[in-house]
């Protein structure tokens, strides 16, 4: 079982990690101030959570300490989701993957409250709430946008056909799924997948965009077994370069 | 050891970001017991990614070992939530005064039209706009006053 668990808290926290570091990226050069600091904090947001969960596995699995998980890894043994890794690119394909990976947080949080693994369980309520400033910004600015001027309408609808056969990479199936559905310990990939897209197709539709056909995009797997994109190798490079000049046992 | 007399000890440690807050006023301590050396308090963070959680421990035990408690330990109460309900009717007071809007009550239930109306610190007034839930901190979200023509800042209801 614990095996399991572990799985399911290291996709967590890397995709929490690898985005947070991602939205970073936007500190100093939002399109507009607000923006500036709504990604800044997101991204302070998502690697907060990171450390949260990187603190079950040390503290519930004597896994090795958090900064250790975070930063001196090899690329393989990350488990992030393709979706979180690719550039920042410009501000409307930002936003709309933190709005379709928001809505992914919030559904998988709330799924957790009822967790059997009681510790995760009690992190995941106190989450749930924090995302829900994440998935406001998100819907805000999504349909602000969708209805906007010609110009950023098409630009969201390129961004939403762009981010879907990434987005449904999240809900990659992990190796232990059954065995986590049956514990009660997570609902599994498959239903998250249909709880999110329930929560985010009236938000699109209220954006006036239109949902690409799902039928016809195949899902970008591997991220969860360890095989990334060619932007995971460089972010990590630039990601780990402090941890990597010091010993890592160095206090600072 | 004496539970009040602890928790008056505590009402000198501050909020590093909101300086007249103390963390009783804050809601973030759930519990106090006497130990073999002294003292066990436990602490209830407000935001998960709060970067002054660590201060605000280190702070604690230092107050607290100074007030005479001997051995003080500070643990996190990784078990509850914490929420803004919890603020005492005296932070709130604090925090207005401070220039910072008060959060309302939310009762379990956040949306969009708690964080939107916020009441102004500085002249009281109701008719202020939400520019930013995002803030310069975690916690806090940007607001204009229609009435008296300045922005200020609001802690986030939770």
């Amino acid at each position: 079982m614990s095996e399991a668990i572990k799985e399911l808290l290291y996709k967590m926290g890397d995709d929490a990690l690898v985005l947070g570091h991602r939205n970073s990226e936007w500190t100093g050069l939002g399109p507009i101030l607000e923006e500036d600091i709504a990604f800044s904090s997101l991204a302070q947001d998502q690697i907060g959570h990171a450390l949260a969960l990187y603190t079950l596995l040390e503290k519930e699995f004597a896994e090795p300490d958090p900064d250790r998980i975070a930063f001196g890894r090899d690329e393989m043994q990350y488990k992030c989701c393709h979706f979180v890794e690719l550039p920042i690119g410009e501000y409307d394909f930002s936003l709309m993957r933190d709005f379709l990976f928001d809505h992914a947080e919030q559904c998988r949080f709330t799924s957790l409250q009822g967790s059997s693994f009681a510790p995760l369980a009690a992190l995941a309520k106190k989450i749930k709430g924090e995302l829900k400033y994440h998935t406001l910004h998100g819907d805000l600015w999504v349909t602000k946008l969708g209805n906007g001027t010609e110009e950023s309408h098409a630009r969201m609808q390129s961004a939403l056909n762009e981010c879907m056969r990434f987005a449904l990479g999240m809900f990659e199936p992990g190796e232990f799924e059954n065995e986590l559905i049956e514990s009660g310990v997570f609902i599994g990939e498959n239903a998250l997948q249909q709880e999110w897209l329930a929560a985010i197709t009236p938000i699109i539709e209220k954006a006036g965009l239109t949902m690409p056909d799902l039928s016809k995009i195949e899902a970008e797997y591997g991220g969860r077994k360890g095989y990334h994109t060619e932007y995971l190798a460089p972010m990590l490079e630039e990601m780990t370069e402090v941890y990597r000049s010091e010993e890592p046992t160095a206090v600072w | 050891m004496n539970e009040a007399h602890v928790i008056d000890a505590l009402r000198h440690v501050m909020d590093p970001e909101i300086p007249t807050l103390s963390v009783v006023d804050l809601g973030m301590i759930t519990g106090v017991v006497e130990t073999d050396a002294g003292v066990r308090v436990r602490l209830l963070p407000t935001f998960v990614s709060c970067p002054a959680t660590s201060v605000i421990s280190a702070n604690i035990k230092e107050q607290l070992e100074r007030s005479g408690f001997g051995n003080v330990e500070v643990e996190l109460d990784t078990e509850h939530s914490w929420s803004s309900d919890r603020i005492t009717d005296r932070g709130r007071e604090l925090l207005t005064a401070f220039g910072l809007g008060a959060p309302v009550q939310i009762e379990g239930v956040l949306d969009m039209d708690q964080i939107e109306h916020a009441t102004c610190p500085h002249c009281g007034s109701t008719d202020t706009v939400m520019n930013s839930m995002f803030g310069s901190t975690l916690c806090r979200s940007i607001h204009f006053c229609n009435n008296c023509k300045q922005g200020f800042e609001r802690f986030k209801p939770l």
